[in-house]
């Protein structure tokens, strides 16, 4: 019996190891490739400043998942109303739209000539081609991973504790600032951190609504196709490498943040 | 006091429809089954919902308006509750600084509760270390520490073993006492609520169907549900008519009397322990005496439980000394003789 349950372990194991090396080795092999010309981009001023602005449209988009989703992930973890499964759908709808067809839309609504960039561009507020624009895409995109990962934080504080904190004499405010987000940070900040992940690395939608001011994937693209796959390899190694430090020490902290059910 | 007037709450296909007055300091039990709606009403009590109709007075002022958070009405659930977050100290001290109270009266109020509760040795850990005990103790220091007018307790025994149920009912009946508290506790075990109960309502399908005090309940079950869930013996069904000044009730052939006054269908109810066994026919003022045979005897200790079969089956408690008397056995013809008015009927 015990022969038999070994046999589907090698089995699986097997096939473990090959979509890990599937997943891992492109990574490894770019990063053993782009070693020597590493310094290259280290120098090139251009590929900082898309870097940065990666960077920082990538930290505003997750401000902004966290400032507009919370409160919408409050109401799905804990009411029930007629239509909230559609709600539910649209939440999730940008995960399964492709990148491109989530950028045109956008720009679509948000071009000059759209339902909501035109009246904003009478007021002078440009969003295509502009940072405004670069962090709209990447909220699309990224928001729904911020809202599922807080509704989980929420759903995990049974509503009966709050019910508790409120006999106790607490107002709902503060029944939120001292039981629920506490207890729900941990998720919060995962979720946050899986935002910042994926508006990091978006390109497709980012690149319909605005080529430039040039985020990191959009310079490294135009790298390649105008010199060729080896001049883009230095920088790419460059983000990679910045990419997963950040985000080897996000999951670390969230890793070591408090939980309570165990030591 | 409190006057729970007419409060009405619809919940999915449920309806909770209740009204009840519960007198200061008292120990209240709400007792019934699954799905009474007991801890709805609690929630309702607690401001928790919101009653679609109805009032509810404490002292005399209106509260139905009020936010859970303007009650001083403590909660105390079943799983406890404790905030996992803060250390057991400060899972006590959340009510009072929220009021925004002295560190140093939050201190001694945290160290007099714990005292009481013996809970001083657990304050400096955290909730998930802690046995079912102890989580059940601090609960109820969080609650008493903001010092309530009334304590809501949902089944709060049923997570615990035998033994610690125990003490910590005796605990929750001395608070009670020395306290003042009204405790409105809920709970669907009859032993927890003669053990606690001053006075016992019995709640099924949203409503209230009987109140009264613990003896009153389980002597004298208003119908048939109260009776069954109480765990009344020797109940019956049949029919009762009014002859001569007595009440003939008929069941399955046979006849017995009652005194009470009750004309139909109704149930007729003996208790185990009025119920005396003789070998003898017997003709006496307790009227009722009717044979069987005994089908199985089951020593309980400090009594013996007899069961006899007169063409309905009948329980009979007697004592050590009186089956040392009579050495009666199995399969024995036996007459049971049992007084008129201890023969409880009510539809």
């Amino acid at each position: 019996m015990m022969k038999g349950k070994d046999e589907v372990m090698v089995v699986f194991a097997l096939g473990a190891i090959v979509i890990v090396i599937m997943l891992f080795l492109p990574i490894i092999n770019l990063l053993f490739a782009g070693f020597d010309g590493l310094m290259e981009a280290v120098k090139d001023k251009n590929a900082w400043k898309s870097i940065f602005i990666s960077f920082e449209a990538a930290f505003f988009a997750t401000l902004l998942s966290f400032i507009l989703g919370l409160p919408l992930a409050y109401i799905l973890a804990r009411k029930s109303f007629p239509g909230k499964n559609v709600v539910e759908s649209i939440v999730d709808l940008p995960i399964v739209i492709p990148h491109t067809v989530a950028g045109i839309a956008l720009l679509f609504i948000l071009g000059r000539n759209g339902l909501i960039g035109a009246p904003l561009n009478d007021l002078g507020i440009r969003i295509a081609d502009s940072m405004a624009g670069i962090v709209a895409a990447m909220l699309f995109v990224s928001a729904p991973f911020f809202i599922n990962h807080a509704r989980e934080g929420f759903e995990s504080v049974d509503p009966r504790m709050e019910n508790v904190a409120m006999s106790l004499g607490a107002s709902r405010v503060r029944v939120l600032a001292t039981i629920t987000l506490p207890l729900s940070m941990r998720n919060m900040l995962v979720g946050a951190i899986m935002t910042w992940a994926r508006a990091i690395s978006e390109f497709g939608a980012v690149i319909v609504i605005a080529y430039f001011p040039m985020v990191a994937p959009t310079y490294i693209y135009s790298r390649y196709l105008e010199h060729g796959l080896s001049y883009a390899i230095p920088s790419a190694t460059l983000l990679l490498i910045l990419c997963v430090s950040i985000f080897i020490v996000l999951r670390a902290i969230a890793g070591k943040w408090r939980r309570y059910d165990k030591d | 006091m409190i006057r729970i007037e007419d409060v009405r709450k619809k919940w999915g296909n449920f309806s909770l429809n209740v009204s009840l007055e519960i007198e200061d300091g008292e120990y209240f039990v709400i007792l019934g089954p699954t799905g009474a709606g007991k801890t709805l009403l609690l929630e309702t009590l607690a401001g928790f919902h919101k009653p679609d109709y109805g009032k509810i007075f404490v002292d005399g002022r209106e509260i139905t308006e009020l936010a859970p958070y303007e009650r001083k009405i403590g909660f105390i659930y079943q799983d406890y509750m404790l905030f996992p977050h803060m250390k057991v100290r400060d899972n006590i001290a959340y009510g009072l600084r929220i009021r925004e109270r002295e560190e140093e009266e939050i201190e001694e109020r945290v160290n007099q509760l714990a005292k009481m509760l013996g809970i001083e040795r657990i304050l400096e850990r955290y909730p998930y270390k802690l046995s079912g005990g102890e989580q059940q103790r601090v609960a109820i220091a969080r609650a008493l520490a903001i010092k309530p007018r009334i304590l809501l307790l949902d089944e709060p025994l049923n997570a615990l073993d035998e033994m610690l149920k125990e003490k910590i009912m005796r605990d929750l009946k001395e608070i009670n006492r020395e306290s003042k508290i009204t405790f409105i506790h809920v709970t669907h075990s009859r032993s927890d609520a003669i053990m606690l109960a001053d006075r016992i309502a019995v709640m099924k399908d949203g409503r209230i169907i009987q109140v009264g005090r613990a003896a009153e309940i389980f002597r004298k079950p208003i119908s048939k549900f109260v009776a069954e869930f109480v765990g009344v013996e020797n109940l019956f069904e049949g029919e009762a008519r009014r002859a001569g000044g007595i009440t003939v009730f008929r069941m399955d052939g046979m006849e017995i009397y009652s005194s009470l006054e009750m004309e139909g269908k109704a149930y007729a109810s003996i208790r185990p322990e009025d119920i005396i066994i003789s070998r003898e026919k017997m003709e006496s003022s307790a009227r009722n005496c009717i044979e069987g045979v005994v089908k199985e005897m089951m020593d309980m200790g400090n009594i013996i439980r007899v069961n006899v079969d007169c063409g309905v089956p009948f329980m009979v408690n007697i004592t050590h000394e009186a089956m040392e008397e009579m050495k009666i056995s199995i399969g024995e013809k036996v007459h049971l003789i049992f007084k008129a008015q201890n023969v409880h009927l009510f539809r």
